[in-house]
This record gives C-alpha cells, structure tokens and sequence, in this order.
C-alpha cells in the first residue's frame, strides 16, 4: 500500500481552479518531485497536505486513513514533516531552539513536571538534545549552533528548515523548494543531503523544486502539474521527453525532430 | 572574555552558563535577603513595591513577551487575584498560605475561560479584546458590592504564616521577604518552563503561528497554556499588591494601570525575564524620582508647591518613546550591550547587534 495516497482532489479559491482532479501516490522509501511552472498548484498542494487548506473534492489518505479530518497541528504527530518555500524559522532563537522544537510532538513531561524541572524533564531534554544533535551532526551545522536565526545566511536558514522537520523524525518530509535561493555548491549539498535523509534516516520525501538539474539527479518518479492539472508522471527521464511537458516549459509544440 | 566550555547536554540545560554567573545571582539574592537590615521601613516599602510589580510584569512577559500575545487587561487579572484572595481569606477563613495559592489558580482559570473565546483574535484585535476586559471587571467590582465592598472597596486581612505576623505596616521586614521569596519561586519555575517544551511553543507561536503548526504546537492549546500560567502569576501578584495597598477598591486596578504594565515590560525589555525586573524597578522609581525632582525644583525657582498636572504620565510617555525610538531591547538589552563591550572589548563592532534583513517575507497562510 503506498504510503500517501492523493485522490482526484480540486481546490478552488474564488474562481480560481488551483488544483483540478490531482491524484497520484507516494511510496514508501521514494523521493518524488512535484515540478511545474509558477501557479502551477505546487504549494496548495502542500499546503493541502499538511492541512493548511481545504480541498473541494477528493480525498488525501496516509496509510490508507483519510487525513482530510485532520489539523495542521496533528500532522507533526502522524509523521508529516514540512518546510516553507519562503523560510518560516524561529527568528529569535537559535538554530538549536528551533530544532528542539521539532521535537515538540516528542515532549511527555507533564506542566508542572516542566514548571520544576524534575529529573523526569531533565532526562527527556536531554533525550531531545541527543536525537537534535544527531540532525546537527548529520547537516554540518555545528558552527551556526548557538547562532539565532535573525544573523544567518541564507542558505544556512534553507539548511536549518530541514533540520528542524528531520529533528521530528517523520517519515515522510515535505520540501518546498529546498535549493531556490542557494548557490550552485550549496544546492549540490542539498542534492546530496536529500539523497541522504532517504539512504540513511529511511525517510521519504516529497519535493517541489524547480531546479530540474537537482530533480533529475535525486528522484524516484516527477509529478508534473500546469494550471492545476497533472500533465505527466514518471521517471525524470520520461517526463523530461513527454510533449505536454515540453510545451507547459518550453512552448515547444511538436517533438523536435532527431 | 570568559569563554564558556560546554562539556555535556546537562551543561546547556543547567540554571546558570557557569560559577560565575551563579555566583552574580547569588550575590544579588543575598544582598535582596539582606536589605532590610540596611534600608529603612519606608524605603522597604517601596522595594517590596517593585518586588511585587515585577511579578506582575513576569505574569505580562510571558504572556506578550514570549508567547507573543499583546494584553492591554491584565490589571483586571490583579483585581481577580486580589479581590479573590481577600474573599477567601475574609469569607472563608482559609490561611494565608492556602488562600494565596488558590487565587492565582482562579484567576488562572479565569484567564483560560478568556482565552478560550479571544485566542483567534490577532495582535492588535487582541490587545482592544483585552482592553475592553479590563473596562469590564473594573465596573464589575463596582457592580458586586456584597462580595467586593463596592467603591468604598476592601481591607486586605492580616497575614499569619505559622503564627508570625508578616503585615505590611506591622512588619514591613517579613513582608518584604514573604514577596521576595514569592518572586524567587516564580522566577525559578518561570526559568523553567523557558528550557522545556512549553515555553519553546511559547516563542514559536510568538514567531510563526503557521511554522508552529507544522512543528505540532497547537495554538488553541498553547495560548490557553500562556494565559492561563500569565494570570496565575498576576493573580498572585494581585493578592500581594491587596496586602501592599492595604485598602483597595476598583479605582487600583484601573486601564493606567494595564497600560502601565505594558510599558513596563517594553521598557524593562521585552522576551526577557530580566525585562520585568527592570522594567519594575524603573516603573516603580519614576513617582519617587519625580517627587524628589519636584522639591529640587521648588527650592531652587523658591516657590512653594510646584504642581504641574499629568507630569508623571507624560514623563512615562516620553521615557517610553525614548527607548521605542532608541533601544526597543529595552533597559535589558542595553544592559546586555554594555556589558557584551566590556567583555569584548576592545573588539566590540557597532553592529554586533544590528538584526540582518531578511531577505524574504515569511508567507502567512491565513
């Protein structure tokens, strides 16, 4: 049974169709990349995933249970990791904060365990602490550990978004863009990270990305959508040679002959 | 420059970076312990005064410092914990002790009941919900005169703990330490919360409600959580503050005086626990700085009785914009910078502290 499964959904806001009868199914173990030109419906469909908005019709199912009953805040605890195109960090706390707060679904210290800091608190924060320092060691992030946010770089936040939904331990992590922004060495680190989170931590992935270079190089099988509709899923390869493809990208209207 | 060398987990998570740093707070608690046998009963009174401001601004700094919720009502959350605390004690004979306690749990709860309704509302709708709340309870006092006494207001009961007095007036020493040793216990479990779970949900929906919810915080639950732990601290800085003032009644715990501890927390330093403490003291030396000012002033112009009306509220108002304008850190991160050149120096850049622009807006989905 695939892992998640997306069942002829449509969104609409007003009068614009942002996603017309999408389906297609993630399994478990794959890096599947969501590709499209902009307004393509990418981000609502993520959004749609981690249950920030609402479909009109269709259904969304993780290991076979409907999620659509679901809030944004239960995906965390049913193992649904995201992050944001445009980077929604912790802005004043430090890199090490906000990877703790991933761990936020983990937490099994009662309040008034917390409000003394009993040795039970203790042990768990220091659990946390452990399973974080993991994430750091596994992103090279020990130099920006104790730094906040706010004075970051760039491409270290995009760094650090990862981290944080990795330090949740999910098994499936949803990547908005992971490489738009960064230079062409740290979107090569993001490609091989990305490989990494499935070869070594077991986790799948889901990405949007418009970098076919970075698609082609780590995914399983590409989604492609243009206004809201699926035109091809496959290998990169065969979509990269599929007609309607070449037309939404390239405005080529005929296969261009050999 | 003292470097800090980290050699475990524990190490992080520990009260205090290093000796050091413990050493500075101990000084501090047992010069505070100390006090009174220096000080004077009147000047006892007024430090007592910013000892029990300070919890009230702790009560507002985690509710609008880290979890981000602007309150302009949290003088009605002293008037709950003070009047309930007087009730108990008059009413229902409970000891000091028992009855201090349950107040801050009802006012508490109350600030949950509030919360339930007001969490959708966002900053600036937050902070008019709440206004109006604090209008309310004031004519609400007025309005229970059996339980409240009305206009004419109430007398706070006398404090017995295992049979020694600890008045304000009788005793002003043992007063100050029974709100010292309140401030210190607050502070601690205020500490923390800061290092577990709760208040790290705390800061994140401070930051981004939408990133929070992706990490698994529910708002609903953690802006109940904030509000209510908020008012169980005003609560019980509202039963000293009873105590404090001896006799109140619904004129104490007017609009100025939630506004006031808004400034407070902005000028003490906002998301800091420090801010309020700060932020306290300031607060409660301006009255006693302008009074002093004041006769400094008749006897140099030789005038009798200088009395320039709302001067105390405009002082505020300027000292509040001064450091909007200047140093929004508040006296905090001022102190912090300060001290950070010294530390460093002579390696101190002007820019330590200048926030990089980001480059892109966070997307809210709302």
């Amino acid at each position: 049974m695939s892992l998640l499964d997306v069942r002829d959904v449509t969104i609409r806001f007003g009068g614009v169709t942002a996603l017309a009868n999408v389906s297609f199914s993630v399994e478990p173990g794959e890096i599947f990349a969501i590709v499209g030109p902009n307004g393509a419906g990418k981000s609502t469909l993520f959004n749609l995933i981690s249950r920030f908005c609402e479909p009109e019709a269709g259904e969304v199912r993780l290991d076979g249970a409907s999620i659509l009953d679901r809030r944004p805040a239960d995906m965390a605890s049913l193992g649904i990791a995201r992050t944001f195109q445009n980077i929604d960090l912790f802005e004043t706390s430090t890199v090490l904060q906000n990877l703790l707060i991933g761990r936020h679904t983990r937490r099994r210290a009662s309040f008034a365990s917390q409000a003394v800091f009993s040795p039970a608190a203790r042990r768990e924060e220091i659990a946390h602490r452990e399973a974080v320092e993991r994430v750091i060691d596994f992103l090279d992030l020990h130099a920006s550990r104790e730094q906040r946010i706010a004075g970051l770089p760039y491409g270290t936040r995009k760094v650090v978004e990862v981290g944080r939904a990795l330090a949740m331990e999910p098994r499936i992590v949803l990547l908005d863009e992971p490489a738009s922004g960064l230079s062409t060495e740290e979107s090569r680190d993001m490609q091989f990270w990305i490989s990494d989170i499935r070869a070594e931590l077991g986790i799948t992935i889901l990405m949007v990305e418009h970098d076919m270079g970075l698609v082609s190089a780590v995914s399983d099988r590409v989604l492609v959508l243009a206004e809201g509709r699926v035109i091809a899923l496959g290998t990169p390869a065969e979509v990269q040679s599929h007609p309607e493809v070449l037309h939404a990208f390239l405005g080529i209207d005929r296969e261009p002959e050999a | 420059m003292r470097v800090s060398f980290k050699t475990s987990y524990n190490h992080d998570i520990r009260l205090f970076a290093d000796g050091y740093q413990a050493s500075r707070y101990a000084a501090l608690v047992v010069l505070a312990v100390g006090l009174p046998f220096v000080l004077d009963d009147f000047l006892i009174g007024e430090v007592t005064g910013v000892l029990i401001w300070a919890i009230a601004g702790m009560g507002l700094m985690l509710l609008t410092g880290h979890a981000g919720q602007v309150s302009l009502g949290h003088a009605a959350f002293l008037a709950v914990g003070c009047y309930a605390h007087a009730i108990l004690m008059d009413r229902f004979g409970l000891p000091f002790l028992a009855s201090f306690a349950l107040a801050g749990v009802l006012t508490g709860i109350v600030g949950v009941l509030i919360a339930i309704p007001v969490f959708r509302l966002h900053g600036i709708y937050l902070a008019i919900a709440t206004l109006a709340l604090s209008m309310l309870v004031e004519d609400i006092i007025v309005l229970a005169e059996p339980w409240t006494g009305g206009v004419i207001g109430l007398t706070a009961p006398t404090i017995t703990i295992g049979g020694i007095d600890m008045d304000r007036f009788g005793s002003p020493d043992r007063f100050y330490w029974l709100c010292l040793a309140v401030v210190l216990l607050i502070t601690l479990g205020y500490r923390n919360i800061l290092r577990a779970p709760l208040g790290r949900a705390f800061v994140a929906i401070r930051d981004s409600e939408v990133s929070a919810q992706a990490m698994g915080v529910r708002l609903a639950w953690t802006k109940a959580a904030a509000f209510g732990l908020s008012c169980l601290i005003t609560g019980w800085a509202g039963a000293l503050l009873g105590h404090f003032f001896y006799t109140f009644n619904h004129e104490v715990f007017t609009v100025v005086v939630s506004i006031q501890l808004l400034l407070m927390i902005v000028i003490g330093g906002i998301g800091s626990i420090h801010g309020a403490f700060y932020g306290a003291l300031v607060v409660g030396m301006i009255p006693q700085a302008i009074n002093i000012g004041r006769d400094w002033i008749t006897q140099v112009i030789g005038t009798g009785g200088v009395a320039i009306p709302g001067l105390e509220t405009g002082v505020f108002g300027l000292i509040l914009v001064l450091f909007i304008l200047f140093e929004p850190q508040g006296v905090h991160g001022r102190i912090t910078k300060w001290r950070i050149y010294f530390e460093l120096f002579p390696f101190y850049r002007r820019d330590l502290f200048r926030r990089q622009r980001s480059y892109l807006k966070t997307e809210r989905i709302r």
